[in-house]
């Protein structure tokens, strides 16, 4: 323990978070960069910038965990310690809600008002005569309110919802299972029960991912494009963003099995295979969300 | 106290600039987050003298318009993200683990990183400004599509930069929420807390809930800008009265995250000079839920002249004007804490007193605003610029001014120059009013806000405001000096600085040690 007295750990000052700023400046500014000619440093789609912000946080999350993670197997923490990280996972993951019901806001508000008001519903036939005379408000929309305007992609269907999108719900659904006999098998000091069903867990949410790249691709073959107007926008950003975290929580949770593996964990004290958890769980009940509101209605 | 004082002298402050990028100690941060938070303000307060200076006088006098449009919208960036959010960030760094008895932050290296982003973002944002085409210049609502189809190309950039202020935002209210919720010292139950304490926690709260929402609408602006999306292009069947919801949605409680510690703040301090306990806790802990509830179910007033169901214009109107109810009572609570009170009138009592009386004007002409047949003929014009500046400058920069005044000879173990105290406090409030009060006759004359240039007959108000902000802004610089002053000695403090004071930080020794309460005390 770092300090003189008390029971709560505080730590040494640390290089991480510096590092972690630096890394996450350098990412962005490098983004930002790419994004057109007029900005400094880097040219039009040259990410090099970006690709070394990138490997600065891999580096900032290796060195910052594997502290705390060390710092957690010498029994530095207390329970009022695991208390704090408790609370701090459950807000992260309520900002993480959050952050997607701004895009599932948006998906309502378009589907239920914008798109009708274009197309004149309730007292809006001015906003439909004057700028889009004869456009029909439908849902998927393919035919743009400016038919004319060019740059929209258009789609020959949509994803069904009863082919991949059903198999991948069975298969989130199956891994919400896994992880939890992950946990029970921790709780009773099965260490390979632990392993084994994390690593069904990380199998099944990797095929997940896999599945949705597949599915992408036939999207953009038969025209479902980010560009595909406001449909392919909502489509793509929710599930995109979705299938983003699904593959951050297998990350997390495939270095969970890692830990495993390698003894860490105790039946009592495993926060950090709790917090994974919490996230899958979190990953797999935005999809229920997304199965529902983007797949089937 | 003295003996566990001595056990920590050779855990005392490590010296050195790097102290400052690694340290962990809520007090170092603190300071770091006031300091980023001051330095703001003189960035955003320059903007501001260049904006009343071209509006000094009719017709175009010194900048071009486009670049008059930047400095607007960076001045309100600024302000909101690098100025007052840092600076009451900062407070709750310093003041929080004290006023529960906790030994720091709950997570102490996560603390330092939502600090240490903020540079990096601020830079950032302010590198707009010196690339082609210029900074933002839509403002800093940055509706679409002015900030997406007609913005610079320096807009990616500013995008980032929220979502690394939000990144921060948000990690600093987990840490504040996870301190308070679970580093009270024992007998440091909820309803006993320092109200400052449960304004921050209300306030962490909202942030956690809407900067997320931020976050998602510039993400959305972003795919519009670059990768073909039409969220906000009705062209595409999305449009850009949904920018504004989502904006709104976040910006309506971004208001109150920039207010409700400020009534914290402000209820620290009228009980100490008053000499009496604050009337109505339980209620004051009441109304900041209930406005920050509500604060949820009112973001379309400010959207009343976009379009909307007649509907929705009256649920808002109503759910708007329903705030007053909570505000009230905390205005009542404090003036009923003055009642028959032994007052006196030291620093922080001057700028709290200015705070209850300024910023009550701000929230009437709030109310004003709220109603929202009335809000047509005030839309977009001077009179919101008032308005918010009235809650904004004399509400949440009085209040972190007030706790500045408060508490920094607890930082620092001195008593700050009372001349220079005065000087700066009476300059302020009438160089304040001066600028922002004749703001409200332009408004309703017709001015609209956001314009460089303006017809002959608002000349001599405008004038008047330009002189007004002119001397607001030199007379912080007083402030600088005081504080200087301060740090750098003074009169001895005394532990419990003012006679009336209360709560665990005034039973430390001033100035506080590097670590307090590594030993949770008892609260009886």
């Amino acid at each position: 323990m770092s300090q003189a007295s008390g029971s709560y750990y505080l730590p040494e000052p640390s290089k991480w978070p510096i590092i972690g700023s630096i890394g996450m400046f350098t990412m962005l500014f490098g983004f930002a960069s790419s994004l057109s000619d007029k900005t400094p440093i880097m040219g039009e789609g040259d990410l090099t910038m970006m690709y070394i912000g990138m490997a600065i946080i891999i580096f900032m999350l290796f060195g910052w965990f594997g502290q705390v993670i060390r710092e957690s197997e010498s029994g530095a923490y207390n329970s009022q310690v695991d208390t704090s990280f408790r609370m701090g996972m459950m807000w992260f993951i309520f900002s993480e809600v959050m952050f997607f019901a701004a895009f599932f806001g948006a998906l309502y508000y378009i589907r239920t008002l914008s798109v009708p008001w274009l197309g004149g519903a309730d007292n809006n036939l001015a906003t439909n005569t004057f700028l889009y005379d004869g456009f029909v408000p439908s849902w998927p929309l393919n035919v743009m309110p400016d038919a004319a305007a060019g740059g929209y992609s258009v789609f020959k269907e949509t994803i069904g919802a009863w082919g991949i999108p059903a198999l991948n719900t069975a298969l989130l659904l199956t891994s919400g299972v896994t992880c939890t006999l992950a946990h029970w098998a921790l709780k009773k000091g099965n260490r390979t029960g632990l392993t084994f069903w994390l690593f069904a867990t990380v199998v099944l949410g990797f095929v997940f991912v896999g599945f949705q790249a597949y599915e992408y691709i036939h999207a953009y073959s038969i025209g479902l494009k980010l560009s595909s107007g406001v449909y392919g926008s909502t489509f793509f950003m929710l599930t995109g963003f979705h299938g983003l975290h699904v593959t951050i929580g297998a990350i997390m949770l495939t270095v969970m099995m890692f830990r495993s593996m390698k003894g860490h964990f105790t039946d009592e004290n495993h926060f950090a295979f709790e917090a994974a958890a919490w996230y899958w769980h979190f990953v797999d009940v935005v999809w229920l969300g997304l199965f529902i509101f983007v797949y089937v209605l | 106290m003295s003996t566990a004082h001595a056990e920590h002298e050779h855990h005392g402050a490590p010296s050195g600039l790097l102290r400052w990028v690694f340290t962990t100690n809520h007090k170092d941060i603190g300071t770091l987050y006031l300091w980023f938070a001051f330095a703001m303000l003189l960035v955003g307060g320059s903007f501001a003298m260049v904006i009343r200076l071209e509006l000094l006088q009719p017709g175009m006098q010194w900048v071009d318009p486009n670049f008059f449009n930047s400095m607007t919208t960076m001045h309100g960036l600024i302000m909101v993200f690098g100025a007052i959010m840092p600076a009451f960030v900062g407070l709750a760094n310093w003041l929080v683990p004290m006023m529960i008895g906790a030994p720091d932050m709950a997570l102490p290296r996560m603390n330092n990183w939502s600090f240490w982003i903020l540079p990096f973002a601020g830079t950032m944002l302010l590198s707009t400004m010196f690339m082609e085409g210029g900074g933002p210049n839509f403002g800093w609502t940055f509706y679409a599509p002015l900030s997406t189809t007609y913005a610079p190309a320096s807009t990616d950039f500013f995008i980032f930069a929220v979502h690394m202020l939000g990144f921060s935002s948000i990690m600093g209210s987990i840490n504040i929420i996870a301190t308070i919720m679970n580093m009270r010292a024992p007998g440091m139950t909820l309803m006993k807390m320092p109200l400052f304490v449960w304004t921050w926690l209300i306030t962490a709260f909202l942030l956690i809930a809407v900067m997320p929402v931020l976050a998602g609408a510039v993400t959305m602006m972003l795919t519009d800008r670059n990768f073909g999306t039409s969220f906000f292009d009705a062209a595409g069947g999305g449009d850009p009265v949904l920018f504004q919801h989502v904006f709104w949605f976040f910006g309506h409680p971004e208001v109150y995250i920039m207010i409700l510690p400020a009534f914290g703040i402000v209820s620290q301090i009228i009980p100490t000079f008053a000499r009496k306990r604050l009337f109505g806790y339980s209620s004051m802990v009441y109304a900041t839920a209930s406005i920050a509830f509500l604060s949820f179910i009112v973001w379309a007033h400010h959207m009343f002249t976009v379009g909307m169901p007649v509907a929705g214009e009256l649920f808002f109107l109503y759910a708007t004007v329903l705030i007053a109810v909570p505000t009230g009572v905390k205005v009542f609570n404090w003036v009923a804490t003055m009642w028959q009170g032994s007052m006196t009138f030291e620093l922080p009592m001057k700028w709290a007193l200015a705070f209850v009386i300024l910023f009550t004007i701000g929230g009437f002409s709030g109310l004003m605003l709220g109603i929202a047949p009335v809000d047509f003929q005030y839309h977009d014009t001077y009179f919101v610029v008032a308005h918010f500046h009235y809650v904004l400058v004399t509400g949440a920069l009085f209040s972190i001014i007030a706790a500045v005044y408060y508490w920094l000879p607890k930082w620092t173990g001195h008593m700050y120059s009372e001349s220079l105290g005065n000087w700066h406090f009476w300059t302020s409030i009438v160089f304040v009013n001066i600028t922002f009060f004749p703001q409200h006759f332009l408004g309703l004359a017709g001015m609209p806000r956001r314009i460089p240039d303006y017809n002959a007959a608002f000349a001599d108000f405008n004038f008047m405001s330009s002189i007004g902000a002119f001397g607001f802004g030199l007379a912080q610089l007083l402030f600088l000096a005081l504080v200087i002053k301060c740090i750098k000695g003074g009169e001895k403090a005394t532990d419990q600085v003012w006679e009336g004071a209360e709560g665990l930080e005034w039973e430390i020794p001033s100035p506080a040690p590097y670590h307090t309460f590594a030993e949770a005390p008892e609260v009886k």
